[in-house]
């Protein structure tokens, strides 16, 4: 199908992929500042030990399982940006999430910030595919009343009536189910609601279903869920249905529990998961076009309880691309407690930093409606 | 005799939904006896546990503990305690971590404080082992606290954000030292030797450790003194912010997603109840289904249909086998993909509820699992409903009488002009359906393609 029309940017071949690290990842493992004594104070039980670090430079490394993603840094592709956050943290998963989903620290707003960024791009809703959410259950930042999303459990069987054997019947049913949600989408509220989630579902099924026929490819994708879901990312971005954003969702990182275990086993996951997306883009001629941002809605706390760490605030998010310029982005935050914001590390970079450079530097849209307001972007992207 | 369209409405809210059959005999008992009836639950009946174990064979643990349950929501004489188990389920969230015994004990605790007095079911709570383990309690130490279940049980499971400050939360995690599992490792090692089981028959259990307990003086939400979680149970039952939260959860579970300036009133006198009756959610409950706002028209149809919900309700409608052990029809694996797998929710947080269950690829899993189900006349539940058109008057029907009667009869569903013009529409292509002799077996078909797309309308996706 080819690309819808329009104002989607100056750049209406680029790709975003999203990585939600769900229950917030925590900071000072991943990238471990293993030189810092501070660091073996405040960890005394849930620290990695210098020796098993993979180690960027002599002050920080990515922690022991994330050799993948330090496999990508060697090749100047990732971008770790150091201390995220937002002002006045909040350290409920839930407004934390919301906070990073709608860029609105201080309102409440049912408006996803890539829902915007969609309308932008693509303001009459005639693609109804420019959003794929990969998973079950359609994450806030891709909300936003009249854009169309289309979120997809399992790409093999998305389709609808597929066991009616009477194919002539088939297509009364579905004439029928198009008319009744179109109906309905003229509506108020929830039925209007549901109405345009029905209309763009039976668009979009006929379009996706195509999609896995039309796939191949020589990598091997893990059988974990986000290997999954940047499998089917893989294969809606390469049967070219003019879809610009892809959303996956991996966790739950929530380790106040397992710091030295269950969180290095996610990066086991997450880490191979993007290795093989990336060299199925490259086969696929997209590495050049396609920008992956890996983030979470708040990092740990300093100090551990022992076996895993509460809930903090300054966290760090990475992104993965072969356009991204590799490096380190905005500075580690202190660690002497001193600095501390109420037992967290104080968060140095706004988040929203981060969107604007995504919005404009890549996407090439006006970022100042999408992030609400101006930020200072960092310079994430090769010209 | 009550009106069928409000216990029709009743069974979607406080059970599973109910053929009409049921509703006729709920009816006939009328409508404050039949809310009566479900606020006293009485003998569950048999599940057929010991041969569903059988048939779990090939299921990990939690899987057959969660077919069980599916089982169960389908068969239980007691749908109100059922229902209420799948709510304190969503309002108290865990993620099954191995042990599908502890998440069926889990749910007799649900099942034997719903009707109680919610200082006791936190308490019960607090002291449950599922829940001491996926929000960390078991590492909450007297010198090491983990602030886990003290931070959720404040700002989730009761008050909510606003209602309390961050040294609330470390006070209450204070109090909860000690709450942990007995003999934590020799269990692990147990049950993982325990796989003959499908459900594990050896689960962690509750233990109080007074060595484990900070037993220093705590000031938690302004009062002052040595608590201890039951202490804190205590305090959060007597706040009003508690009050107004699960009033109003209980409100948006049963009644409508969203609180309107009615609705409002309604949480209001609920909120008395809970008061006057000592926290009794019994009560609370008797106040909501008796309320006007409960039985009037504008409540009916005002809450999209949760996953569970939806799929329960279908296989109960359709008719399930009648032996339990013949298992959940599919139930158990359908509501994952339409965002509600049990044991498995998103977050801590739980489900978003409401319009939130609407998007693209869950509807689609929805309508799919419903109409497969009702396309089938050889199904109990849609015989009865063809036995019950055959009867009605004369065996030979128009597909405006035709749609009449499937809606009626699957529901009554309310259907907007526009999608009953299209159901007709789409009844019309086979002409006049004839439930009288040789043709009988086609007409059926066509009856089940009917209801099969009623279940696809955008108002059946609605309870």
């Amino acid at each position: 199908m080819p690309q819808t029309n329009g104002s989607n940017g100056s750049h209406g071949d680029r790709k975003l992929v999203v990585v939600q690290q769900s229950g917030g990842n925590d900071y000072l493992n991943s990238v471990v500042p293993y030189t810092n004594g501070h660091y073996y104070d405040f960890r005394a039980l849930t620290h990695h030990d210098p020796e098993d670090v993979l180690k960027i430079d002599d002050t920080v490394g990515f922690g022991p399982t994330m050799g993948p993603i330090k496999e990508l840094w060697d090749q100047g592709k990732v971008a770790v940006i150091n201390g995220v956050g937002y002002p006045n943290p909040d350290r409920s998963h839930f407004r934390s999430m919301d906070i990073w989903h709608t860029a609105e620290p201080e309102a409440i707003s049912q408006e996803g910030w890539l829902g915007r960024a969609i309308r932008e791009m693509d303001p009459k809703g005639e693609n109804v595919l420019t959003a794929v959410n990969f998973g079950v259950g359609l994450p806030r930042a891709l909300g936003c009343d009249g854009v169309p999303v289309a979120s997809v459990g399992n790409l093999a069987t998305y389709g609808l009536f597929p066991d009616m054997e009477d194919e002539w019947l088939r297509e009364y049913a579905l004439e029928a189910f198009g008319k009744m949600y179109g109906a309905a989408a003229g509506k108020e509220a929830v039925m209007g609601f549901l109405g345009q989630t029905g209309t763009d579902a039976l668009k979009g099924a006929d379009i996706l279903s195509t999609a896995p026929e039309q796939y191949s490819s020589t990598i091997e994708y893990g059988s974990n869920g986000i290997a999954k879901s940047l499998k089917d990312a893989a294969q809606v971005m390469f049967a070219d249905f003019g879809t610009r954003i892809f959303y996956a969702t991996h966790g739950s990182y929530d380790n106040h529990a397992g710091l030295k275990t269950a969180h290095p086993q996610l990066w086991t996951e997450l880490g191979p998961a993007v290795t093989d997306f990336m060299d199925d883009l490259e086969e696929h001629g997209e590495a050049d076009d396609t920008a992956i941002l890996i983030f979470s809605e708040f990092g740990r706390r300093v100090r551990d309880n022992g076996n895993g760490a509460d809930h903090g605030s300054g966290g760090v998010a990475f992104l993965v691309g072969n356009k991204v310029k590799g490096g380190m982005y905005g500075e580690y935050p202190s660690l002497a407690e001193k600095d501390h914001l109420d037992g967290d590390l104080h968060f140095n970079n706004d988040f929203r930093g981060i969107y604007t450079s995504i919005a404009e530097d890549w996407l090439g849209l006006d970022a100042a409606p999408i992030v609400k307001g101006r930020f200072e972007s960092f310079d994430l992207f090769e010209e | 005799m009550s009106d069928i369209g409000l216990i029709a409405h009743l069974m979607r809210r406080a059970g599973f939904g109910a053929s009409r059959g049921e509703v006729e005999a709920y009816a006939a008992q009328g409508y404050e006896a039949t809310v009566e009836w479900l606020l006293h639950p009485g003998d569950p009946g048999d599940f057929g546990e010991d041969l569903a174990k059988r048939r779990a064979i090939g299921f990990d643990e939690g899987g057959a503990a969660f077919e069980l349950w599916m089982v169960r929501m389908i068969h239980s004489n007691n749908p109100l305690e059922e229902k209420m188990a799948l709510f304190l389920h969503g309002l108290f969230p865990v993620i099954y971590m191995s042990q599908g015994r502890a998440l069926l004990n889990q749910l007799d605790s649900f099942r034997r404080h719903a009707f109680g007095s919610f200082r006791d079911l936190l308490v019960a709570l607090s002291s449950d082992p599922a829940m001491l383990l996926f929000l960390n309690n078991n590492d909450n130490h007297a010198d090491a606290m983990n602030e886990n279940y003290g931070r959720e049980l404040v700002e989730l499971f009761s008050m909510g954000v606003g209602n309390y400050t961050e040294r609330d939360v470390k006070e209450c995690a204070r109090a909860f030292t000690g709450w942990t599992l007995g003999n934590a490792d020799y269990m692990a090692v147990r049950a993982g030797k325990n796989s003959f089981d499908p459900y594990g028959s050896i689960a962690w259990h509750y233990e109080y450790r007074p060595d484990d307990h900070d037993t220093g003086v705590k000031t938690f939400l302004g009062e002052t003194g040595d608590f201890d979680g039951e202490d804190i149970c205590d305090i959060i039952a007597r706040q009003p912010a508690s009050a107004r939260f699960i009033c109003t959860r209980l409100f948006q579970f049963f009644a409508a997603d969203t609180v309107d300036a009615g609705g409002r009133r309604t949480i209001d006198e609920m909120v008395e109840t809970y008061y006057s009756s000592g926290y009794e959610i019994r009560s609370v409950l008797r106040t909501l289904f008796n309320s006007d706002y409960f039985k009037s028209e504008q409540a009916r149809y005002a809450r999209v249909k949760g996953p569970v919900e939806l799929v329960i309700n279908a296989v109960r409608m359709t008719g399930a086998s009648p032996n339990p052990a013949a298992g959940s029809a599919g139930a158990n694996g359908a509501t994952g993909p339409m965002g509600q797998a049990v044991y498995r929710p998103p977050s801590v947080e739980g489900w978003h509820e409401g319009k939130e269950w609407i998007e693209s690829g869950a509807l689609m899993e929805r309508v799919n699992f419903v109409a497969k189900l009702f396309r089938d006349p050889s199904k109990q539940g849609v015989r009865d409903i063809i036995d019950r058109i055959a009867s009605s008057n004369g065996g030979v029907y128009s597909p405006e009488e035709t749609v009449d009667l499937c809606l009626d009869l699957i529901g009554p569903v309310r259907a907007s002009e526009e999608t009953r013009a299209h159901l007709v529409e789409f009844a019309s292509v086979g002409g006049d359906v004839d439930l009288r002799g040789d043709d009988r077996g086609k007409s059926e078909v066509r009856v089940g393609e009917i209801l099969a797309l009623i279940t696809a309308t955008p108002e059946y996706q609605f309870a």
